[in-house]
């Protein structure tokens, strides 16, 4: 059964209010060597053993799971 | 005039939407169900309204803007026809691709509902044209995912089209970031799209209706009939 893990992210020109924040969190719990921190998405899709896994993974990011005017994504396919 | 104003699952402003439209307006004022694809036609002004639609499940807006009634509100759209997104809707319109740029989370990571103030950036909209150029409204935000973003040439672009309708603003209209309540690229409360029949903004025009509820500076922007 193929399995795809995805993640998203904002593009790098965006500021990420969230990761600032967690990034400032650390920081003050003593962890000064963070230099920045992103907060993300995590998706696994399963899919059926049917035509191209990668092919559909990246339709499925194109027209819905990331919008791409803001995120960026990438993914691995397990066979 | 007919008004309709679309319904999705976890909109809360609809109702809002509605009593500005009939009982304020005096419009012919339905609701439209999502699921329902239909010729939108015989309407004046279509509202997409504020709310969570899809629980904002992914993205606001990621998932409403694939049901049904989107089809037939693109296709109005393309004939002309003025369609006005507030909040939640203003995330669908952009996520749909009806407007352009983006909204991501406000920079505070606040919740924000409180009345803000916003400059009338161009009053030569279908929606704008009662106002005069420069002029100062109140109406309420209530959002968590207000922070409009683009990239630098669809911020150039909008500025030379005269896309950018509103901008958060001083109770005078001075522009700075003590009043922009999300982080707002450029103070940007409200763009429209290059034929000015699409609107998209975050405050809540529709509950800026009446002076019992703090102001009426909204009126006359759905008074489009």
């Amino acid at each position: 059964m193929p399995k795809a893990k995805i993640y998203i992210t904002l593009k790098p020109a965006l500021l990420d209010a969230q990761g600032r924040v967690v990034q400032n969190a650390l920081q003050q719990l003593g962890f000064e060597n963070v230099r920045s921190v992103r907060v993300g998405k995590y998706l696994e899709v399963e899919l059926h053993p049917d035509g191209d896994p990668r092919e559909q993974i990246e339709a499925m990011c194109q027209k819905l799971l990331a919008n791409p005017v803001i995120e960026q994504y990438r993914y691995e396919v397990e066979p | 005039m007919k008004a309709g104003v679309i319904v999705f699952p976890g909109s809360n402003c609809d109702r809002d939407a509605y009593y500005a439209l009939h009982d304020v307006l005096g419009y012919d004022t339905e609701y439209l169900w999502h699921a329902d694809a239909r010729d939108l036609r015989p309407y004046g002004l279509i509202i997409v309204p504020g709310g969570f639609s899809y629980g904002d499940y992914l993205r606001p807006g990621a998932i409403a803007r694939f049901a049904p009634i989107m089809d037939s509100l693109r296709e109005y759209a393309e004939r002309g026809g003025l369609v006005l997104g507030v909040c939640n809707g203003f995330q669908i319109l952009c996520e749909a691709g009806l407007l352009p740029g983006a909204l991501t989370r406000n920079l505070s990571l606040k919740f924000r509902c409180k009345p803000v103030h916003i400059r009338v950036e161009n009053a030569e909209t279908p929606f704008t044209c009662r106002y005069r150029q420069g002029e100062v409204l109140q109406a309420p935000i209530a959002h968590g995912d207000g922070r409009y973003v683009c990239d630098d040439t669809t911020l150039q672009r909008l500025r030379d089209n005269g896309q950018i309708i509103f901008r958060y603003c001083s109770p005078t209209g001075e522009l700075d970031e003590a009043w922009n309540p999300n982080g707002s690229i450029d103070h940007i409360a409200g763009v429209a799209n290059e034929r000015f029949n699409v609107l998209g903004m975050m405050p809540h025009p529709e509950r800026a209706c009446e002076l019992l509820l703090g102001s009426e500076d909204g009126k006359r922007l759905l008074a489009v009939g």
